[in-house]
């Protein structure tokens, strides 16, 4: 088997709202795949039409070698999945959780029973599995969610936004579990928000807004299209902001970005020297900055590189069409009305 | 094309249809039992769920049988005679409601999605939700008649026809709990559930012989009571465990449950499947 997944042309329409307008992507087996993209991009539809969850309206998708519209029960028993929030039975035990699913994956009960222990241990929720999943911290639950869709070892595991909402200790040890998945073979699909996310986990990134593919490559790729840090002034005075503006362009060569409303100055930069050079004429110019930062590109830096529109202006355009502004993304699982 | 299979989801057969058929029915009904049994852990766990399911029975027993009962029928021993069976139908349906509220609480949660990427029949998830509930059934029932015992309450007949009474009203519960698995499929959340329910299992279970005799009511109350199937199964329940006509209510009972699994059933099934795929 060379590809864990291959989807074409994918497209899932809302009503009027197209969710997926013609999705490609693949997923080479072994390989982590980072699917990056702001709300409403069309994340989580993605990953529920590849899951069997959703049928597309158009295109084809195999999954483990199993299509997923002819074959869904096949994919099924090949894959596992965590959705943006965390499905399980909160008055049941984490222990108990995992061995309900073993017991319809029609493991034998002992069975069952073992690889929920050995689960637990393996993510260091031993103690607490023996508790009600409502007592949980949402770092915890997130955890036993994940171990949730690895009971049946799937060769393809479907991540949809796994750290969002996690703190940084949690989402470190959500990214190990990942790489530690990674490396005894599963091969991984993840949609994150975070660029930072996708160039820590994934072998590739395919970057989604509206429904479509806008961007497809390496982390380091990605990056040096969007330039591989930005640079972030804010000005004491407001007013100084298209004086910032000015110095800012003549230094990079490029027209920087205006937030008015924020009072903010950016601009993506390859050379940190040009930092230095900026706090100069910014002192013979006598402009104060209350805020002047050199930071590694967020995805509105890789959505402005990409698109030429940054991300929340991409999502916000979606609003005026009719759907609220989070769309389905953000949305509770199945909780949308379905258009039919 | 997308926007025609989008407006007609029946046009596209392969979603949903083979994947039922990929499970076979031996396995489907194990993946039913195994989640009926999540179920039955739930009533014990969950301690709303089993206070609703002990209290209830005892609030409507101790306030209709002493509040109203002198009232009623001139003294409360013999009000409670003709309620007992009447409540056993009435209890089952509220426990009715707790189906569709469990079914909207585990989309809610996402634990829907859950099962359904896993291997198993589609139709598990609804068909163990449903089983699990006879058990709440059961118990409440067996809560209300114990109570009822010690309050004075007596068998005219035998075991076996208050055997039949019981599964009769168990099983006028799984008919119309199919209209609280469509509630729970149609509604936008676990809060908005029991307010569409109650306001549907009020008129059906107060518009009824249950509490009192139609005899003194407006003709029209008297009109609904008659058509109303709940009044047919408190007859039936009557006369199965106080003696009495037994056979035409009963027949009049299977009949109206046999209508309305006809009508409800595939409702109930269609917005799961239109749910399921959204």
């Amino acid at each position: 088997m060379t590809d864990a997944i291959r989807a074409e042309g994918l497209v899932k329409t809302y009503g009027s709202t197209r969710a997926l307008a013609g999705v490609d992507l693949t997923v080479p087996a072994g390989s982590i795949l980072g699917v990056l993209g702001p709300n409403g991009a069309g994340k989580t539809t993605t990953v529920r039409v590849l899951s069997t969850l959703l049928s597309p309206d158009a295109g084809s998708a195999v999954v483990a070698g199993h299509d997923v519209v002819r074959q869904p029960v096949a994919v099924r028993r090949a894959i596992g999945l965590t959705g943006q929030y965390a499905s399980l039975d909160e008055e049941l035990t984490g222990f108990e959780n995992l061995v309900l699913i073993g017991r319809l994956l029609e493991m034998p009960r002992r069975e069952a029973r073992a690889r929920a222990a050995e689960l637990l241990e393996q993510f260091g929720l031993t103690e607490p599995g023996a508790r009600a999943v409502k007592t949980y911290s949402g770092g915890m639950r997130r955890r036993v969610d994940l171990a949730a869709s690895l009971v049946n070892r799937p060769q393809v595991l479907f991540l949809d936004e796994p750290t969002t909402g996690l703190d940084p200790r949690s989402r470190n040890q959500v990214w190990s579990i990942v790489r530690e998945l990674s490396k005894e073979g599963t091969s991984v699909l993840l949609t994150t928000q975070y660029l930072e996310e996708a160039d820590q986990l994934a072998d590739r990134i395919t970057v989604i807004d509206q429904g479509r593919v806008v961007a497809e490559g390496q982390a380091d790729d990605l990056k040096r299209r969007t330039g591989s840090q930005t640079l972030l002034v804010r000005p004491g005075d407001a007013r100084d902001v298209p004086r910032v503006s000015r110095i800012l362009a003549a230094l990079i060569g490029g027209e920087p970005t205006v937030d008015e409303d924020a009072g903010v100055v950016t601009a993506p930069v390859d050379d940190p020297v040009l930092m230095s050079a900026l706090v100069r004429r910014l002192d013979e110019d006598g402009i104060t900055a209350d805020e002047l930062a050199l930071r590694l590109p967020s995805l509105d830096d890789v959505f402005l590189a990409l698109t030429g529109s940054p991300a929340e202006r991409a999502a916000d355009g979606r609003s005026a069409d009719g759907t609220d502004g989070t769309d389905g993304d953000a949305r509770s699982p199945m909780n949308e009305r379905s258009a039919a | 094309m997308s926007a025609a299979t989008a407006a007609n989801p029946v046009a596209n057969p392969a979603a949903s249809a083979p994947a039922m058929r990929q499970v076979g029915l031996g396995k489907a009904v194990g993946h039913s039992l195994t989640l009926a049994g999540r179920n039955i852990r739930y009533i014990v766990r969950s301690p709303a769920t089993l206070v609703d399911t002990i209290i209830q029975p005892v609030l409507f027993l101790v306030v209709f049988v002493f509040l109203f009962g002198g009232e009623v029928a001139g003294d409360w021993h013999t009000y409670l005679q003709t309620l007992v069976p009447g409540l056993m139908v009435q209890i089952t349906l509220y426990a009715s409601v707790g189906t569709g509220l469990a079914l909207n609480t585990d989309i809610a949660k996402g634990v829907f999605d859950r099962f359904r990427s896993l291997p198993i029949a589609r139709s598990a998830p609804l068909v163990g939700a449903v089983l699990g509930d006879v058990v709440r059934y059961a118990l409440a029932l067996t809560v209300l008649l114990g109570l009822a015992f010690a309050f004075g309450f007596r068998v005219q007949t035998d075991v076996l026809s208050v055997l039949f009474a019981v599964l009769l009203v168990i099983g006028f519960g799984l008919t119309l709990c199919w209209l609280s698995v469509l509630i729970g499929m149609v509604a936008e959340s676990p809060q908005a559930v029991p307010g569409i329910a109650m306001s549907l299992v009020l008129p059906l279970t107060f518009g009824s012989n249950i509490f009192a005799s139609p005899d003194t009511m407006p003709g029209w109350l008297q009109a609904w009571i008659e058509v109303n199937p709940v009044s047919h199964f408190v007859d039936a329940a009557r006369g199965l465990m106080l003696g009495g006509e037994v056979a035409g209510p009963v027949l009049w009972s299977l009949g109206s449950m046999a209508v309305i699994l006809a009508v409800l059933f595939p409702l109930a099934v269609r917005a799961y499947a239109r749910r399921a795929r959204s």
